[in-house]
């Protein structure tokens, strides 16, 4: 593995997609995701509690473990000199298990602060359907404002940046 | 949610609007293994967070993944001492008990990442009510929505993450029906 600068700031441009993202959801998902990230709601685990408390139709994906996924699509794409500087997530419509996840994003901004930082913004849609079902009858199901800082240079590093330095 | 802080308001609510509340310091510090538990059920291999040589170079050592914030302030579900269900954001249940509202889910998420954090760190943080809408009414049900800020800290004092949460707060139809 390298630390090597996978995507510099040149080299990204208004309107460019990200490689999709598919991932079937299982109820393991749901569960290990929930649990990862110390959340014990029932609602994460506990399919009666779904669907005769909440009224849903399944356990479902919770916000800390959505925004765990959005972080993985979009450093996948930019590597790990990228540094997440800003997310904002609106969950229209829940994830459960027998869902594919279907990830995809197009870069809106590119610029540089007053503090030499670079910085690319990125929609992301997330889309679910049945895994067996036409991908075009997919919803979207979250989307997700991303503020990315990535380096502009192969020695830039946008972790080194702290205080003043970085204005997420 | 264009009627934020409607008039309606009880004491109990408008009271705390714009109040830090709820201070906490984490029971336990920071650690490696809840990165991997989340890296590994979002199957994230970004060598920054599994590959020493890379997080030397890049954070001068191990960081956690950015998103792993809210989770150093959750409590354990059961800890000595400890009675009924412990909760992370306590002043989004208090809002459910105040309205009556025994249901609720999260509609948007916002956080801003500053300072990495590190194994070893201790977490703290704190709480502030910004809004709670009027009355409305979603596919879910009737109930109203707030909006919650939490700014968390390290043991430096350097702030290393804010989050914004809006939640609905519901109460579902039928059993405004039956009531």
């Amino acid at each position: 593995m390298t630390a090597e600068a996978r995507i510099l700031l040149d080299q990204v441009a208004v309107g460019q997609s990200l490689p999709e993202l598919a991932i079937d959801v299982t109820p393991t998902t749901v569960v290990l995701g929930a649990l990862a990230s110390r959340d014990w709601r029932p609602m994460h685990h506990d399919y009666k509690f779904a669907t005769e408390r909440n009224g849903v139709a399944d356990i479902f994906l919770n916000t800390p473990n959505q925004a765990a996924w959005f972080e993985r699509y979009v450093t996948d794409w930019a590597g790990p000199r990228a540094r997440l500087g800003r997310m904002k997530f609106r969950m229209k419509t829940s994830v459960f298990p027998g869902h594919r996840m279907v990830f995809t994003a197009i870069v809106t901004a590119v610029s540089t602060d007053s503090a030499g930082c670079g910085w690319v913004s990125i929609d992301v849609a997330l889309s679910v359907g049945a895994a067996e079902a036409d991908p075009s009858s997919y919803v979207v199901a979250s989307t997700c404002e991303v503020r990315l800082a990535l380096p502009d240079s192969s020695t830039d590093n946008p972790w080194s940046r702290s205080g003043e330095q970085w204005v997420p | 949610m264009t009627d934020n802080n409607p008039t309606d308001l009880p004491v109990a609510v408008t009271s705390v609007i714009g109040v830090s509340q709820y201070l906490q310091i984490a029971t336990f510090d920071v650690e490696n293994s809840y990165a991997y538990n989340t890296l590994a059920a979002t199957e994230n291999a970004n060598p920054l967070f599994w590959d020493d040589a890379v997080a030397q170079e890049l954070t001068s050592g191990r960081i956690l993944p950015p998103t792993t914030l809210s989770l150093w302030m959750r409590p354990h579900y059961w800890e000595p001492g400890a009675e009924g269900e412990q909760v992370a954001l306590q002043v989004h249940f208090d809002l459910k008990k105040i309205f009556e509202l025994p249901e609720a889910v999260m509609t948007d998420n916002t956080i801003i990442f500053y300072e990495p954090v590190r194994a070893g760190d201790r977490i703290s943080n704190s709480q502030v009510l910004k809004s709670v809408s009027g009355p409305k009414t979603t596919k879910l049900g009737s109930g109203r929505f707030w909006v919650i800020d939490v700014e968390f800290k390290n043991q430096h004092g350097a702030l290393v993450g804010i989050e914004s949460y809006t939640g609905f707060g519901y109460r579902r139809d039928q059993e405004v029906a039956a009531s």
